[in-house]
């Protein structure tokens, strides 16, 4: 399953939300607002990465760049996917939750 | 060949969980996820509700809009069991949070924990969120 | 793969549209059917033919129709949704007595049976929202 998060972690819970709710094969694509957790040197850094130790973790490099955040200081084991990377991540889950 | 995804025959019912995370009236995302669960029943599908973190408190008791001049519509949440959605499930973890309990709710509802809301999430064919 | 996407926010106030449409967009590329665009919530906003974008600016009402024209997307706003929030058709317009309509070509105004429908039909449902 895969699970969409496009919420700053520095803003809401819905990162949080999603952790806890992933099974251990899930995978976790970061969008829109959501990529700020994925930039290494943030407060949310040490979360992420014990993240990664159970879920594979993506983010939308489009978004990163929108943002002034080069896929340079993206979290080393998350994933940079463009759109045709995300629609690949949809063929490879069964199904997604949108975590707003 | 057949694509994985292609081994669904017609006629088969789906699992469809609806999501409701968002307090009522801030948004009207909470009014609206119940319009789609209504006409959703009407399809014969196996639908399931699950009220989490601040969608807890779609169904917290004794809701008065009176002030707030918009409609209260927790009353139809009350209707759903005539439209045969009976499975609405709570997180036992976001009630607790918020100082809430079973006791708070205006419907009968399966309180079960985050790990329990985790594997129905996983068991479902369709996901929407509001 | 036969694609279904709810889009759950209006255009420019929030990137929910244009990042559904840029995934559509992908998933045609990578050869995948988007069956259907559902548009819900403030999301009907995407469905008028009224914006005036400044120039510069991408227009995300016309990128919809001609996505949609190009590779035969079902565009549909919820008709709930849409009468509260003045999104209308000519029949609509007329059953109303209101004096005009404003939907985007593409687009057609339908039930919430269609977001149901596309659902039981397509083998991912994606939420794009807020």
């Amino acid at each position: 399953m895969l699970h969409t998060v496009n919420k700053s972690p520095f803003e809401r819970n819905t990162l949080a939300s999603c952790l806890g709710h992933a099974l251990p094969d899930s995978a976790i694509l970061l969008i829109e607002d959501g990529v700020l957790a994925a930039v290494q040197g943030t407060a949310r850094e040490a979360e992420m990465r014990k993240a990664l130790e159970t879920y594979s973790v993506s983010v939308l490099g489009p978004d990163l760049l929108a943002r002034g955040l080069s896929p340079d200081q993206v979290i080393p084991g998350i994933d940079v996917v463009d759109y045709g990377g995300f629609v690949e991540l949809t063929e490879n889950h069964d199904k997604v939750q949108a975590w707003l | 060949m057949s694509e994985p995804w292609e081994d669904e025959g017609p006629g088969e019912i789906k699992k469809f969980l609806y999501v409701n995370r968002k307090s009522p009236y801030g948004t009207i995302y909470a009014l609206e996820s119940l319009e789609v669960v209504l006409i959703a029943a009407a399809f014969e599908q196996d639908v399931s509700m699950v009220f989490m973190d601040d969608g807890v408190y779609q169904i917290k008791k004794g809701q008065d809009t009176q002030q707030i001049g918009m409609k209260n519509f927790s009353p139809t949440y009350r209707a759903l069991e005539g439209y045969d959605v009976e499975k609405l499930y709570v997180e036992a973890e976001s009630l607790a949070e918020r100082g809430l309990s079973e006791d708070d709710l205006l419907v009968p509802v399966e309180v079960m924990s985050r790990d329990a809301i985790a594997r129905l999430m996983d068991e479902q064919d369709v996901i929407l969120s509001f | 793969m036969k694609y279904a996407i709810l889009v759950n926010e209006g255009p420019y106030q929030h990137q929910a549209s244009d990042t559904a449409y840029q995934f559509c967009k992908a998933a045609i590329e990578r050869g995948h059917e988007v069956f259907r665009a559902f548009f819900y919530h403030d999301g009907v906003h995407n469905g008028s033919r009224f914006p005036i974008p400044p120039q510069d600016d991408r227009n995300i009402g016309v990128q919809w129709s001609e996505l949609a024209e190009a590779h035969n997307i079902d565009l549909v706003v919820c008709i709930a949704a849409a009468q509260r929030r003045g999104i209308l058709d000519e029949g609509e317009a007329k059953r109303q007595g209101k004096d005009g309509d404003n939907i985007a070509p593409g687009f057609r105004i339908s039930g919430l049976g269609q977001l149901i429908e596309a659902g039981i039909q397509c083998d991912r449902v994606l939420v794009f929202g807020d």
